[in-house]
């Protein structure tokens, strides 16, 4: 039997007890020693563990937690002749308890399901035979079988097969990945249809899904400074809280002139035990790493390993954001943009075809991508300024503005990436524009950061020219081109004047000083990187930019959740310290002002609890669809 | 060298904060993080001896005796 059971079957039994005792004693008129006896049992049955716990704990040293409390309050309710209190208190003590249990043992259940990832079992061939294992029981070089529905247990290279794998465990992406023979593929993603073979490439403990999940695990070590605030804050607290009770016990019954009533001694007493309740901060301590574990828990279903509670708070705070244009915002790709003019695209690119057809120059590639050649060429490469190439035709010049100003021909001059233009027989013809494609949610990851108010600035080595397409394209607020790796640290260290908190986002290769500057460091794309995965505070599993966009709206969220059960439980604890100090609380009868107590204790804490819960769950954005 | 030990009914966050404290104190125990939620205390010890993880057990119990070690 589960220890809530159990518990629950105590409570209930508890009740049955009082109830019974209180029909009797209205109906019948009890001996007093027999009401004691009926009610003591109630009480026993429902809290002989927490007067056990707080014999032990006298026993140990160790004073004023919970359990000696609700002894003393309660053999304090017996000895005054309030029998049917003390056990409808002992009750509802045992109840918040089981409560508390229940919320943070769902909690627990959730957050595992949010980071459900580890494989189980690996299906290795060995000998020819299909043996099923752990997967840490694997080698690096062995062959395993991934079959439909599988998760991939271990990094490596497929040898055999193909498949579409789920890869959203890892990188939050939702649609599926082709994967075929010769391709690597990441531990963790899900084998959606087919039988693939895979090599292995490195051990369990080497793994992504490995390094993820200590990621994550680990995450919380790193303290926040609202973690940090609740530790010293629960630290000083409990004592001064105590101390108050001892005060509000013993002082004002000594000060007033009646301190030989008995009735201001019992009223002062009463007081000072609501004191010693709201004493316990377990609320705050619980509540506070829990809103951050179910903040980096949502984050890495989405793909983003937050490598500290830290730095799920200080990216709330930030206010600027850092991007590195190649590889980050772009696609690091050379593609073809534009073509001039419009209406003769086709011949355009078609002669520049022809021209490159046998090139391997990047510039070449991306053109061949958008046109096929149509003929043989003979081609002569004019080094530094582009290709003649002779055809049956004529001859057709593909180069830059240099190489048709030495043939003397005529050409528009354009902007905005590499340009390539083309003449055929001395005329000309038109020219193509080449540059690094844009990322196609690189525009809505820059407007969703400026409903965040964030400030977006582009740092890049490229040019000024290339700089200042993408950041008008994007709608970025500020650029710097032409940056060398140590510019790009001095101008970061430029933005972090007047206490702004600024991110950097880079794709880790080569940014690693700029992404320690940065307050928060983010490296993208860093499926297998390790080097990336080292520098950064945050890492983003794929490569698309509104995965910033969405780390900062769940820290934002996260904080939100943080601050508010730290305002709510120090203000419910506080409120009842002055309604107890103040007297509002004796209307009440002795148990009913327990209860108040007990609810500001336990209450509070699963109230926290469950809000901390909603840090794990974000809502979609209304404009995602 | 690091050492992961579960937690069997942890119930209360403050306790492990207590547990943390204590046991961060024990000689020979270079830091001691507990992890409330996944119920795990990962340890950063000298050396692996019986005699500190007897002393990290009776902390364990002394705070919270329902609270079971797992090994």
């Amino acid at each position: 039997m589960t220890r809530n059971k159990k518990s629950l079957i105590r409570i209930c039994v508890a009740l049955a007890v009082v109830a019974i005792s209180l029909t009797l004693k209205y109906t019948l008129t009890l001996n007093k020693w027999v009401e004691l006896g009926l009610f003591a049992a109630a009480y026993l049955v429902a809290g002989y563990d927490v007067l056990w716990k707080a014999a032990t704990n006298i026993c140990h040293g160790k004073v004023f937690d919970e359990n000696f409390l609700m002894t003393i309050a309660t053999i304090g309710a017996f000895v005054v002749g309030e029998y049917a209190d003390a056990a409808a208190v002992m009750i509802l003590y045992q109840t918040g308890e089981l409560f508390q249990r229940y919320a943070v043992g769902k909690s627990r259940k959730s957050i595992a399901a949010l980071m459900e990832i580890r494989p189980e079992e690996a299906t290795v061939v060995r000998n020819g035979v299909e043996v099923t294992l752990h997967p840490s029981e694997i080698s690096v070089g062995e062959t395993i079988v991934v079959k439909a529905g599988d998760k991939v247990p271990l990094d490596g290279i497929v040898s055999e097969g193909d498949c579409n794998l789920d890869t959203s465990a890892i990188t939050g992406e939702s649609l599926p990945r082709h994967v075929t023979t010769g391709e690597s593929i990441t531990s963790g993603c899900i084998n959606l249809d087919g039988v693939i073979y895979v090599t292995t490439t490195g051990t369990y403990d080497d793994s992504t899904v490995a390094k993820i999940l200590d990621l994550v695990e680990n995450a919380t070590s790193e303290k926040a400074p609202a973690e940090n605030f609740i530790t010293k804050f629960s630290r000083y607290y409990t004592p001064i809280v105590v101390a108050l009770a001892l005060l509000v016990g013993i002082l004002p019954p000594l000060v007033t002139s009646n301190y030989a009533e008995w009735a201001c001694w019992s009223m002062w007493l009463k007081r000072a035990m609501m004191f010693l309740f709201v004493s316990c901060p377990c609320a705050l301590v619980i509540s506070v790493p829990l809103g951050f574990f179910g903040g980096i828990a949502a984050a890495s279903k989405r793909g983003i390993l937050v490598k500290g509670s830290n730095y799920l708070e200080l990216l709330a705070k930030v206010n600027t954001v850092a991007f590195d244009k190649t590889g980050t915002l772009t696609k690091g790709n050379f593609a073809v943009t534009n073509v001039f003019p419009e209406n003769k695209k086709q011949q355009v690119l078609q002669l520049a075809a022809i021209a490159e057809q046998y090139s391997n120059h990047p510039i070449a590639v991306s053109i061949m991508k958008e046109a096929k050649a149509t003929q043989k060429a003979q081609t002569y490469e004019i080094a530094g300024k582009g290709l003649r190439a002779q055809t049956e035709d004529g001859e057709i010049l593909c180069g830059n503005a240099q190489l048709m100003q030495d043939n003397g021909i005529d050409c528009p001059v354009a902007e905005g990436g590499t340009v390539v233009y083309v003449a055929e027989n001395g005329n000309f013809v038109g020219y193509i524009v080449i540059a690094d494609e844009i990322k196609s949610d690189a525009a809505q990851a820059i407007k969703q950061l400026r409903q965040e108010h964030c400030k977006t600035v582009m740092l890049t080595g490229d040019n000024a020219a290339t700089a200042a397409r993408v950041a008008s394209t994007l709608g970025i607020d500020e650029y710097h081109s032409d940056l060398l790796p140590q510019d790009k640290v001095s101008r970061l260290k430029e933005l972090k004047v007047n206490k702004n908190t600024v991110a950097f986002v880079g794709d880790g290769i080569n940014d690693a000083p700029v992404l320690a500057t940065a307050d928060v460091g983010v490296a993208m794309g860093a499926m297998g990187s390790d080097a990336a995965i080292e520098t950064a505070d945050i890492v983003l599993m794929q490569d698309n930019p509104t995965a910033i966009s969405t780390a900062k709206r769940i820290s934002r969220r996260t904080m939100n959740i943080v601050n508010e059960n730290i305002v709510v439980s120090i203000f419910i604890k506080v409120a009842v310290l002055v309604l107890t100090l103040v007297g509002v609380l004796d209307q009440l009868a002795f148990g009913l002002g327990m209860i108040v107590a007990i609810l500001a204790d336990v209450g509070v804490c699963v109230l926290a609890i469950v809000n901390s819960m909603r840090a794990m769950y974000l809502r979609k954005r209304k404009t995602d669809k | 060298m690091k050492k992961v030990i579960a937690l069997k009914d942890l119930d209360c966050a403050n306790c492990a904060a207590k547990m943390e404290r204590s046991i961060s104190q024990i000689t020979g125990v270079k830091s001691c993080n507990i992890n409330f939620m996944l119920q795990r205390m990962t340890l950063e010890l000298e050396e692996d001896n019986s005699a500190i993880l007897e002393q990290i057990k009776a902390a364990v119990k002394k705070v919270e005796p329902d609270c079971q070690l797992k090994i």
